[in-house]
Order: C-alpha cells, then sequence, then structure tokens
C-alpha cells in the first residue's frame, strides 16, 4: 500500500500529497480493481440479455445480509455471498425447468427476495437504516484488507474468464448448436450465474444496490455500439469501465456527492455519446 | 448432376452403405401432449433426407431428441463400418436462427475460434487457428466474411457460416434445420448445392428439416413425411406423390398458388 501512496503523490491533486486523505487513495486503487472485474461479465450479461437477473441477484444478495443479521453473524458478507449463490441457482434451475418466460421467473424471485430482506430486517420493531450503506453504498469505507482482497478477487475472475469464455459465447450464440458440441449449457450458466452472484454482492457495500447493476450494462452496452468482434468489445468495455471509475471517484470527491452514483452518471454520458457515434462503426 | 440422385437408387452404391443411424420406437412426450411417436427411421450415410411436414408436426422437436436436448423413448443407434455401433456421434448441427440480437459484436472469427480453440476469443488470436478457419470457411464461399459481424451477415451468408461451423470437425451426423424465411431464392440454390456435394465429398448422414418442397424434390435422396410420427417415407417423386402428402399439404399447396402461383405447378399433377 505503501508504494501506492507514493506513487500518487506524482497527481496534481491536493488529496494525493503525503499522508493526506488515506481513504481517498484506497477507493482510488478499489475502483481501478473493481471496474475491470464488472466490465468482463458485464460482456456476458448483455449477451444474454441478463440484465434484469444481474439486478434481481443483488436483491438476493441484501436478503443475505438481512438473513445473516438475524442469525447474529458478526460479518453478514459471507452469510449474503452463500445466499446469493443459492439463489442465483434456484433462479437457473427454475428458468431451466420451467417454460415460464424468464423475465417473469426472475421477477417473482427478486421481489420475493425484497420483500423477506425488509420483513428480515426489521422483525422485532429493529431500525432499517443501518442497511442503508448496503442500498447507497460507501466506496471511501474501503479497508486496504478489502483491497487486496479484491485483488484476489480480479485475479480470479480473469482466469474464470478465460476458461469458460469460449464455452459461454457460444451458449450465447444458440444453445442447441452448443450442446450439439458436447457443452453442457445448463451447467454454464449456473457457473455464470453463481459467478455473478459472489461479484455482485461482495461489492455490494461498496458500490451500494441501487447503482450496482449499472456497473455491469453501462460498460458493455456503451462498447456494443461500436465494437465489430470480441476483442475490441472486451477493450472498450474495460477502458470506459475504468475511466468512468476513477473520473467519477475524484469528480464526487470535489462536487461531494455518492461515488456510485457519480460514476453511473458518467458511465451513461459515455453510453449516449457511443450511441450516438454507433453508425459510424456499424 | 443434381437430378441424377433423386429418382434412380444410384447414388446410394457412391456410399460406403455400412454406416447408418438407426432410429428405433422414438417417442416425445411433454406433458400430457404426445409431440412424437413410433418413430422407425434407417437413414444412410451418402444420403441426403429431408423432413418434411406441415406445422406443429414435429419436426424441430425430432431433430432436439437426436441431438438429445429433450428426453425421448426409444433408442438412437449408431452404425459404422470401422467403428462399428456407437452411442455418441460427432453431430454437426446447423440451427435455424441465432438468439443473438444483431448488434452483437461477435464476429464470425469470434464463434469459429470459440469452438476450436483452447484460448479465449477475446484475448487470443493464434494465426495458425485463424488461417484454419480462412480455409474451412473457404469451403463454403465464405472466406470473405471471417471478420464480418454475425448479426451483419444476410440469411444465406450466415446458414453458410453455420455449416461451415457444422463441419468443423467432420461429423457423423449432420443436422440441417433450414430457416424459414430470410434467404432469397440464389441463396437457397447454393446452400442446397453445397448440403449436395457435401453427402459426396464427406460420405455423411444429412438429416435436413425443410420447407421448400420445390428443392426436396430437386435435391432430396430420401424425404420423411412427418406429422406426430412418420406417415410416409422413400424417395421423393414416391413420396411427393402419395395420397399421405396430397392430404396434408394439398390445402396449403392450393393457398399458395392462389397467392404465388409460380414454382409449384409441378406438384399437383
Amino acid at each position: 500500500m505503501d508504494f501506492w501512496y507514493k506513487l500518487l503523490e506524482v497527481l496534481p491533486f491536493e488529496w494525493a500529497k503525503a499522508g493526506q486523505m488515506i481513504f481517498m487513495k484506497n477507493a482510488l486503487l478499489a475502483i481501478i480493481l473493481l471496474t475491470p472485474i464488472f466490465a468482463l461479465l458485464g460482456t456476458m450479461v448483455v449477451n444474454n440479455r441478463m440484465s434484469f437477473f444481474s439486478d434481481a441477484l443483488g436483491h438476493g444478495a441484501f436478503t443475505g445480509v438481512a438473513i445473516g443479521g438475524l442469525l447474529g453473524f458478526v460479518q453478514p458478507l459471507s452469510s449474503a455471498v452463500i445466499f446469493s449463490v443459492v439463489f442465483a441457482f434456484l433462479i437457473a434451475l427454475i428458468k431451466h425447468k420451467s417454460k415460464m418466460a424468464s423475465d417473469t421467473v426472475i421477477g417473482v424471485f427478486s421481489s420475493t427476495a425484497v420483500a423477506l430482506g425488509i420483513f428480515l430486517a426489521t422483525l422485532g420493531g429493529k431500525n432499517f437504516a443501518k442497511l442503508n450503506t448496503y442500498l447507497i453504498g460507501d466506496i471511501l469505507s474501503i479497508t486496504p484488507k478489502e483491497i487486496s482482497l479484491l485483488a484476489v478477487v480480479l485475479l480470479l475472475v480473469i482466469v474464470f474468464w478465460f476458461l469458460v469464455f469460449n464455452k459461454l459465447l457460444i451458449v450465447s450464440v444458440n444453445s442447441s448448436l452448443a450442446g450439439s458440441r458436447g457443452i453442457h449449457t445448463f451447467w454454464y450458466e449456473v457457473i455464470f450465474s453463481c459467478a455473478l452472484a459472489v461479484i455482485v454482492t461482495v461489492s455490494m457495500s461498496w458500490i451500494g444496490l441501487l447503482v450496482l447493476n449499472s456497473f455491469l450494462v453501462l460498460p458493455a452496452a456503451s462498447a456494443r455500439n461500436i465494437a465489430r468482434n470480441q476483442r475490441q468489445y472486451h477493450l472498450l468495455a474495460v477502458v470506459f469501465s475504468v475511466f468512468a471509475g476513477i473520473a467519477g471517484l475524484i469528480l464526487s470527491y470535489y462536487i461531494e456527492t455518492a461515488t456510485g452514483s457519480t460514476i453511473v452518471i458518467i458511465l451513461a454520458i459515455v453510453f449516449f455519446i457511443t450511441y450516438g457515434l454507433r453508425k459510424k462503426f456499424a | 448432376m443434381k437430378n441424377d440422385c433423386v429418382s434412380e437408387n444410384g447414388c446410394q452404391k457412391q456410399s460406403c452403405g455400412l454406416c447408418c443411424t438407426k432410429i428405433k420406437n422414438l417417442g416425445v412426450t411433454m406433458g400430457n401432449t404426445v409431440i412424437l411417436e413410433d418413430i422407425n427411421l434407417h437413414i444412410h450415410c451418402g444420403e441426403l433426407t429431408a423432413i418434411i411436414g406441415p406445422n406443429g408436426a414435429g419436426k424441430s422437436t425430432l431433430i432436439k431428441a437426436l441431438l438429445g436436448e429433450i428426453p425421448h423413448t426409444g433408442t438412437l443407434e449408431y452404425v459404422q463400418a470401422q467403428k462399428g455401433a456407437f452411442q455418441a456421434p460427432v453431430i454437426g448441427y446447423v440451427p435455424q436462427n441465432l438468439n443473438l440480437d444483431s448488434t452483437s459484436p461477435t464476429s464470425v472469427l469470434d464463434l469459429f475460434l470459440s469452438c476450436r480453440s483452447r484460448f479465449p476469443a477475446w484475448l487470443v488470436h493464434r494465426k495458425k487457428e485463424v488461417l484454419k478457419v480462412k480455409e474451412k470457411l473457404a469451403a463454403v464461399k465464405a472466406q470473405h466474411l471471417m471478420d464480418r459481424r454475425l448479426g451483419a451477415l444476410s440469411g444465406g451468408e450466415l446458414q453458410r457460416v453455420l455449416m461451415a461451423l457444422a463441419l468443423d470437425p467432420v461429423p457423423d451426423l449432420l443436422l440441417l434445420d433450414e430457416p424459414v424465411s430470410g434467404i432469397d431464392q440464389n441463396g437457397m440454390e447454393l446452400f442446397y448445392q453445397t448440403v449436395s456435394s457435401l453427402r459426396r465429398d464427406y460420405d455423411l448422414t444429412i438429416i435436413l428439416v425443410s420447407h421448400d418442397l420445390d428443392m426436396v424434390r430437386r435435391y432430396a435422396d430420401r424425404v420423411v413425411l412427418l406429422n406426430r410420427t412418420v406417415l410416409e417415407a422413400g424417395p421423393p417423386d414416391v413420396v411427393l406423390q402419395s395420397q399421405a402428402f396430397y392430404d396434408t399439404f394439398s390445402l396449403r399447396w392450393q393457398k399458395q398458388n392462389n397467392t404465388e402461383g409460380e414454382n409449384i405447378n409441378g406438384f399437383l399433377v
């Protein structure tokens, strides 16, 4: 961490000076680690039309936190991860087994999860306010220990993306085609859903449930406007995501706003710019 | 060249004749609805077998059962001269369409590399693999499409690309689900010519779900008329003259005849 703090001293910002605003420097590093994770996974979320699903995962994670609190876990995060993985698996299973439209299945689960979460969190007249941090998120509260956790997660996601991307892409193109090539479509969907559930849950308290899904969807959607193949798609999504992350964090420091939402607004601006340019690249 | 196979049995002699796909007593039931029952077919390699039938006859369901995607009763058996009987053939599948939206940034090369290569298509493009892909595409006259997005291809182009993909690696059994729309007459002709030459070049078992009876008449070696079960199977000129065929299609033909009035006069004689 010291090396990182030293490195930042070259920046012309007030908060970057030695010994100043440690939380800001931590947050910057966290953003640099976090945004590529979301960009990589987001490419497939958009490919597979899963943006509603990833939104539901956040709700599941929220219920997980509430359950953890009820069971008296000191660290509700671990229970939230377990719950949202189970939640993701259940959605994938029912989507697979039933002929119901997938958005209906997701809608049922998502609204049930939110209701259950609020119900459990307020059980016995408890105050809901302490859960607000999960809704809005606070990247500035991140600790060096959590940052090293993020670094490990980023590494795992890259390895994961190296191993399963090809299969996921074929499944997203046509699941029967994937099946004819010996790919177990259902299990790949489950693996991806669970990975997504873990990432969403882990980062919930820093980014905030309400805007978290935009971190997944917007970089990929912007890249999609102008990319012509998977390489460009991935590269652009990561670039947009990291750029908006850094710009949003610094901007939110000066104009005193919530970091998560500031980043999302920048991502949205990027989206509309690329949307305007899409005909040039078609 | 294309017609000499249709009415004579001479074409069967060109294939090894020792490999075949046997479908015995195949049935598919979903909930309480019987979709397919009592399907018995013996499909030889080196032959183009076309499956025809009205909408909802279970054509696509049969393909899905062959792919192992939906549970079915009965047995599938694959026999080959060298390997004997075996359970898991290499299946090449050409789907009717893709569930991509047209803006998807997936190029033809991306799709091929993700099928062929262990390395992820978003990062590594190995030169050797790219050359191979070009070669495979050239076999269906589609090498110029390599860097195009899948969503930007025309129906006919996409069909050729998917065919090249289904032939890599060369399968024991090739299943084709012909698109209902979106391909012009030239594209259709090229598609059938390519399929036709495949059965000679590779000695494949080819099963084609078709909606174009004119093409079936001209290119298929055998025709299976399906409507929940096999109503009629045999050479095209036999099946297309049969009473069962007339009963199944007559109404539709007359309708089409009134509105389009072309290409199909030969059928109702």
